[in-house]
């Protein structure tokens, strides 16, 4: 692991030659998994997420069932080659915590009223981590419920801020999460409904709505690329899986 | 007709009185709840779905697979989260609870029709209608539910051409399952051109283009008899 950096910020840019209010760059992949209902993979910086989506499908034990409403469930698990020192694989007191947070981030955004006695599985794999998992997995398990055709109030954006050399800066990448003064996650429907807010470290109250601000707008820009991605999909009129059954395939077989 | 792709949020119409299927309204504005195609109607705007599990619903005649005969009921796997019931009396003869796996095994394959469900989704089914009745020869084939309108077609077009052009029997489940009849090489041609059907579901003008589909796959056939004839006077 590296060490505690002098300064976070050198002539307005940080470390990785981003500006205050600069995303890292995503790259999104719709549904790779053929055997998930809905899936998403998603590369954001150095972090690298897989996320499924089943059902909504029967859920055991019967008794945890609701007869008015589905239950969402979410795993957020971190692989144990995901981080420069190997960790335990298994859940931990970490992903327990972020699992739930998590969940609950979706529970109000899911209309899980139109499939009673029903579960809705959401696993988030993070392959690779470098600060922000959470939030990139709370973009791709948005993204796969839309995906698994799960009706729902608005597409989850979430997005991290935080406070480095007495600034607020977007997006932290791993030293500036380390080392830094303050670090707080943020998820939201568009338009501003926040589903998720949680904060370690100190930000006075000026500071804080000034972080919220900026985590709005970056949301948004995160909304933009999902989105886009959701669009692309069905955007051109053949496509890419449609390939063995193509028209043009089998005249060229003659 | 235009047909726009929505994401779940996106404003579709100011009229909260236009809010069909696949919508909610927020803030006195129509919203899209689902990943999939607009639709505008006349009288409401809905968003059909890409993906999604089948729901069923009264009067929706589906293909179920007995998983279990339990006591005076059998289960049926009905492809949704829900397990269809089909109760004794509701078999088209009178039957003793003793002799149930006589008539339907697990295993067995039926094309049924849901009867009722009630607000615990509790899933009721019947045989007791006509054309419902069990399987006994054909193959079944599983799309997405929401792929099945498409499979169907206006009016049932798609399905009347399908059977014509291909010739072999075949039923459209709205649960996803197609049961299609006839000899070994119809049904794999069927199979190709649902598969087709699947692929480009979300585009248009798809009972011309599977036409042409199918037109082109009976020349490819034609052209192999025609080579096999050729070699066999070697």
């Amino acid at each position: 692991m590296s060490d505690k950096p002098e300064h976070f910020i050198i002539d307005g840019k940080r470390l990785d030659g981003r500006n205050l209010d600069e995303l890292r760059p995503i790259k999104i992949e719709m549904s790779p998994l053929d055997r998930a209902d809905g899936s998403c993979y998603l590369e954001w910086g150095n972090n690298k997420i897989m996320a499924a989506v089943y059902g909504p499908r029967e859920l055991h034990p019967r008794h945890r069932q609701n007869m008015t409403r589905s239950v969402v469930q979410y795993r957020y698990n971190m692989a144990s080659f995901s981080v420069d020192e190997r960790i335990r694989p298994g859940p931990s007191r970490r992903s327990v915590e972020i699992s739930k947070v998590s969940r609950e981030a979706f529970e109000p955004v899911v209309f899980t009223k139109f499939f009673p006695r029903t579960a809705i599985d959401v696993f988030i794999e993070v392959l690779q981590a470098d600060a922000g998992t959470r939030t990139a997995g709370i973009n791709a398990a948005s993204l796969a419920l839309a995906d698994a055709g799960i009706p729902m109030r608005g597409l989850v954006s979430a997005c991290a801020v935080g406070k480095v050399d007495g600034r607020i800066v977007l997006d932290l990448m791993k030293e500036e999460d380390n080392y830094g003064e303050a670090d707080m996650p943020v998820a939201m429907i568009a338009g501003g409904r926040i589903t998720l807010l949680q904060m370690d470290g100190r930000l006075t109250t000026e500071e804080f709505y000034e972080a919220l601000k900026l985590a709005k707008t970056g949301c948004d820009k995160v909304y933009e690329l999902q989105r886009q991605a959701l669009l692309e999909k069905y955007g051109d009129e053949h496509p890419v899986d449609a390939e063995d059954v193509s028209l043009e395939g089998d005249t060229d077989e003659q | 007709m235009e047909r726009n792709i929505a994401v779940p949020g996106d404003v579709l119409s100011d009229n909260i009185r236009a809010s069909g299927s696949g919508t909610y309204i927020h803030e006195g504005k129509v919203c899209a709840s689902v990943y999939g195609l607009v639709n505008k109607g006349e009288r409401y705007i809905s968003v059909i779905p890409l993906a999604g599990k089948y729901i069923p619903q009264a009067s929706d005649r589906v293909i179920g697979i007995v998983t279990e005969t339990a006591y005076s009921n059998w289960i049926v796997d009905i492809n949704s989260p829900y397990e269809g019931l089909l109760h004794i009396s509701q078999y088209p003869r009178r039957i003793e609870t003793e002799d149930m796996s006589r008539y339907l095994k697990v295993g067995d394959c039926i094309l049924t029709m849901v009867k009722d469900v009630d607000a615990g989704m509790k899933v009721e089914l019947t045989l007791k209608e006509k054309e419902l009745r069990r399987l006994y020869d054909g193959r079944i084939v599983t799309i997405s539910p929401t792929k099945m309108p498409r499979v169907i077609g206006r009016n049932g077009s798609m399905v009347r051409l399908l059977k014509s052009e291909i010739g072999c029997g075949m039923f459209v489940g709205q649960n996803g399952r197609i049961w299609i009849n006839g000899s070994e090489d119809r049904i794999e041609l069927a199979i190709q051109a649902i598969r087709y059907i699947e692929a480009y579901a979300h585009t248009q003008g798809l009972t011309d283009r599977v036409q042409a589909f199918l037109k082109a796959k009976e020349k490819t056939r034609y052209s192999r008899i025609h080579e096999s004839r050729n070699s066999e006077e070697w």
